[in-house]
């Protein structure tokens, strides 16, 4: 048996405020117990530990730990201090300050998960921000925020297979890699995936290869992000739907929704899901921690029926003109049903949909319009100005991108070489995404001078 | 002008301030606030977004792909957004607000502000995650210094701090298990996992996501986890056990190493959701009992914010066997520099985007270098110590029992049960937890199904002071005598809240759900779409 003795002693901290000694003795006197030891008496003696645990030195002062983090910090050069041409997921934009006021917010930080009432106000957030998000998807179900866009695509995925019944999922424009992993993960016990290759020239869905993948007949969805992996926004988007309903299967595409001030939402086209990531809605990059997720539908009972995630509905309360909120269709939920619900739910990301809720309502249809044509412009002009660079090939002639796009060196270095050079220079930019092709970004934080910065650097570097 | 003011006298008497009522007078801000989208009128702005120089031209979009309308989103200027948002958030009791120990299985405890400095600092918030590693040295080191940590605490191996919360990590470490079957040729053969019903939901759901069938076993007439149950369900099907404990009835299964030790005969591997291991800090770990694989929730044990759910953070802690397995890239460290290393060909892949919730895993490792060993061990004691303190107090308020385990202590937190005052009164624990609000406090009834009779759960963690507890039980007590004397007050609860009681009915029907305020528009109001 473990003595009282074996217990460290109590000492103080100003997180653990009943450490103080005599309170702890007081409060043990109060209990009838001995020592703290009695409240352990069914771990077993065998696999108690018996000695201190091997942690650093504490930091216990503020300024202590403040110290050492600065130090830490300082080791880190950050999008602000460069200029960065990175995306590939996780995007540089402009972060208003209302937006980080509020959620920052002490209420909205530390709450968690709170009834309609105490907690009205986060619940309302999350309906809004569910709510403008339709808006701009143009339909009437968004969940509250998943993980990230990854997840929300391999859910949607997941959710068209039930529906269907079927097996495979066809995928048609370029993807990240890193997606297609999790999305391959995610579905694997009940789908296998198929990546239809897109045109090399075009960098656009190869339009016959697809037809030819789904006369097999066993297609739970065909998938599309847009803009692409090469930050292709591609014009047969269209005629992907046409020809994913004419197989019984269902369209799901993954759309970054920035783009959607100027863009057509995926439900014009044909979605039947639209899914993605809101990091662009004024989310931190957070060194690619400010991720989360949407999935978006009509609004139809077989639709609803396959979502995992929470979706907050509004009803009326006791009180006449009081809005009242709370869960629709819970019954669909691993809260509900553990493993008879649909997938799981839990934790996720909802501050980032009060973020992202936020970010909209500052925006308004004229702001995500402007922004949306700023990036427009802006890729394009990137993609000329870098064209006339000696040594640099931007592939995939007039497609429209939005704020991701390729350059091919032909120079004979390589895109890791380059990468390291330009950040020599002070200019991060250049994924690389093959031994002389990389991927560069543009976004509204970006000047006409920064991208000529950039091509005149690339033009010493590049040969 | 007014009169000049004539000074009367006040005897001391007159100027005393009277004792305050033994319980707060709360009342919650109720700004009757708008929706967001009465709010605003066409035209205003709440930011500006910058004009890239007019030479550079537009950029032609095909008309295919050409947004027809603009979207319905308000147009408000800057305050009038700030406001509706602060409104907002005044009608929600964050933690740091409240006594937040009826959010039980949670882990409400304290988020530093200190912590939450660093992850704003451009430095952190600002990094984007393909920056070239060496000028990412600082992040990466605390990202890799956190799994050494989360390894001595654990005891295992190795540790991935990518999953998003904690049902992502019990996720991720199912994954690996069906990916160490597929590797050995045994997965079609392996196909069950086993769980307890008072382990998370998460641990039954994210198996049946990723293809197994799930056994769930309930407890003995001693109220532990029953071991003749897991004997019974245990065999040449199993790939895994995925138990949490101390279970969410705050007991803890002192069977452990048997039911590890039954699993692995069988050839299972055994998973460990430490959800609840805020008592046991530097009391016993996973790989004291023998697990192969455990998860941490950073946003309930190391003081993430919870953020109204998530952001949050999952930690897995894996034994050597399971390492190949690990979500990819691992970082890695040779003594001088940190790098990512993506080429792990037995990895389950990507479990998100990049590497982690970052700035969560900043705050975590920020909290525990505050504490150390010894301030660890403290927390984990501190917070049995306030549990069975709160115990002692809430089991002498009539109406409430303490199912299972008859007279042994709990760990870190109590499911108790209403039963008896719902006999005697008709009233439900979410009655009881309604009323709470009035008080100043949450309340939260317990996860599905209700295998206790009107549960409550409470975990009170090292956070709170005596009077803190004292203050939350008396609140309990004082809804009791609600009960009994006043039922009324109760079943129409809440008073002092933001709103008064929602009609849900509409919630679960297809004609009325109104997921979204064009969605009420169409089917409640009647209007017809744009």
């Amino acid at each position: 048996m473990t003595s009282p003795q074996d217990s460290v002693p109590p000492y103080v901290h100003p997180y653990i405020p009943n450490a103080v000694p005599a309170v702890r003795q007081a409060m043990l006197e109060e209990i009838g117990a001995a020592s703290v030891e009695d409240f352990y008496a069914d771990i077993p003696g065998g696999i108690r530990l018996r000695r201190p645990l091997d942690l650093p030195a504490p930091l216990r002062s503020e300024a202590e730990l403040t110290r050492h983090m600065e130090e830490l910090l300082s080791r880190n050069t950050s999008t602000r201090q460069t200029l960065s041409f990175l995306g590939s997921g996780c995007y540089q934009h402009h972060v208003p300050a209302v937006v980080d006021e509020v959620v920052n917010r002490s209420e909205f930080l530390t709450a968690y998960a709170g009834e309609p009432y105490e907690d009205h106000g986060r619940f309302q957030a999350l309906w809004e921000y569910q709510s403008m998000m339709a808006e701009l998807l143009d339909v009437e179900i968004v969940n509250v925020p998943v993980y990230d866009g990854f997840q929300a695509s391999g859910t949607a995925l997941r959710m068209a297979g039930r529906i269907t019944g079927r097996r495979r999922v066809l995928v048609a424009t370029a993807i990240d890699a890193d997606k297609l992993s999790r999305i391959c993960d995610y579905v694997r016990p009940d789908h296998d995936v198929t990546v239809v290759p897109v045109d090399p020239d075009t960098g656009c869905a190869d339009l016959d290869a697809v037809r030819e993948a789904l006369a097999a007949g066993d297609t739970a969805a065909v998938y599309a992000d847009t803009p692409s992996a090469l930050g292709i926004v591609d014009e047969a988007l269209p005629r992907l739907a046409e020809l994913a309903h004419q197989a019984g299967a269902l369209f799901v595409v993954g759309c970054n929704p920035l783009t959607l001030g100027v863009l057509a939402p995926p439900s014009a086209y044909g979605a039947d899901i639209a899914c993605g990531d809101i990091q662009p809605l004024g989310l931190h990059q957070s060194f690619g921690g400010g991720n989360a997720g949407f999935i978006a539908t009509r609004d139809e009972e077989t639709l609803v029926a396959e979502y995992p995630s929470r979706l907050f509905g509004l009803v009326p309360t006791t009180v006449e003109g009081e809005y009242g909120f709370g869960d629709v269709a819970y019954e669909r939920t691993s809260f509900a049903l553990r493993e008879e619900g649909k997938e799981w739910v839990g934790t996720a990301a909802a501050l980032h949909g009060i973020g992202a809720g936020v970010y909209l309502a500052l925006m308004g249809p004229q702001g995500m319009r402007e922004i949306g044509d700023t990036i427009l412009a802006l890729t394009a002009y990137a993609r000329r100005r870098l064209a006339e660079v000696p040594g640099i090939e931007v592939p995939y002639g007039d497609a429209l991108h939005f704020a991701d796009f390729t350059v091919r060196y032909t120079g004979g270095r390589s895109a890791t070489e380059i990468r390291a050079d330009l950040k020599e220079r002070g200019i991060f930019g250049g994924v690389p995404t093959g031994g002389h092709e990389a991927t560069y970004c543009v976004t509204e934080v970006h000047t006409k001078a920064d991208i000529d910065r950039l091509a005149a650097t690339l033009e010493e570097i590049v040969k | 002008m007014t009169a000049p003011h004539t000074p009367v006298s006040v005897s001391p008497e007159d100027a005393r301030i009277a004792d305050k009522p033994r319980l707060r007078r709360f009342q919650q801000a109720s700004w009757d606030e708008e929706l967001i989208f009465e709010l605003g009128s066409p035209g205003e702005r709440g930011v500006l977004v910058p004009a890239p120089d007019p030479s550079i031209g537009k950029a032609e979009i095909p008309p295919a792909l050409r947004r027809a309308e603009p979207p319905a989103l308000p147009e408000m200027s800057q305050q009038q957004v700030l406001r509706h948002y602060l409104r907002l958030s005044q009608e929600n009791l964050g933690a740091d607000l409240n006594i937040d120990v009826g959010q039980g299985t949670c882990t409400m405890k304290y988020s530093p502000k200190v912590n939450d400095q660093f992850v704003r600092d451009p430095r952190i918030a600002a990094l984007h995650p393909l920056q070239d590693e060496d000028t990412v040295q600082g992040v990466l080191g605390i990202i890799h210094s956190l799994e050494q940590l989360l390894k001595e605490i654990s005891g295992m191996d190795r540790v991935s701090l990518q999953p998003g919360a904690g049902s992502a990590a019990i996720y991720t470490n199912v994954a690996m298990i069906r990916a160490y079957f597929a590797a050995r040729g045994e997965l079609e053969q392996r196909d069950e996992v086993i769980t307890t019903i008072f382990s998370h939901p998460s641990n039954a759901a994210c198996a049946k996501t990723a293809g197994f069938k799930v056994i769930t076993l309930h407890p003995d007439a001693d109220g532990y986890p029953d071991i003749e149950a897991l004997k019974a369900a245990v065999g040449p099907r199993t790939a895994a056990l995925l138990v949490t404990n101390p279970e969410d009835t705050g007991i803890y299964n002192p069977r452990i190493e048997e039911f590890v030790r039954i699993v692995h005969e069988a050839g299972g591997l055994c998973s460990y959701d430490q959800a609840n291991a805020n008592g046991i800090l530097g009391i016993t770990r996973a790989r004291d009992a023998g697990f192969d694989l455990c998860h941490f929730n950073l946003h309930k044990t190391f003081s993430t914010p919870h953020a109204c759910g998530g952001p949050a953070a999952g930690a897995c802690a894996v034994s050597e066997d399971l390492a190949p397995y690990l979500p990819r890239p691992t970082v890695e460290f040779d003594g001088s520099a940190y790098r990512l290393d993506d080429d792990r060909p037995e990895s389950v892949g990507k479990m998100r985007p990049f590497y982690g919730v970052v700035p969560n895993l900043v705050r975590a490792y920020a909290w525990i270098m505050s504490l150390g060993a010894q301030g660890l061990r403290a927390a984990a004691e501190t917070a049995v110590l306030n549990n069975n303190y709160l115990l002692h107090k809430v089991r002498q308020i009539p109406g409430v029992s303490i199912p299972y385990a008859a007279g042994r202590p709990r760990v870190e937190q109590v499911r108790y049960s209403w039963e008896k005052l719902h006999e005697d009164t008709g009233l439900h624990s979410e009655d009881i937890g309604l009323r709470a609000a009035d008080f100043g406090t949450h309340y939260w009834t317990s996860h599905h199904p209700y295998v206790v009779p009107e549960p409550m759960t409470l975990e009170p963690t090292e956070s709170y002071t005596r009077a803190d507890l004292d203050e939350y039980a008396a609140i309990l007590a004082e809804i009791a005598r609600e009960a009994y004397e006043d039922p009324e007050t109760v079943r129409t609860a809440p008073h002092r809240s933001t709103i008064h009681r929602v009609r849900p009915e509409a919630l679960d029907s297809p004609a009325t759900w109104a997921v979204s305020w064009r969605a009420y528009r169409r089917k409640v109001l009647g209007e017809a779409g744009r």
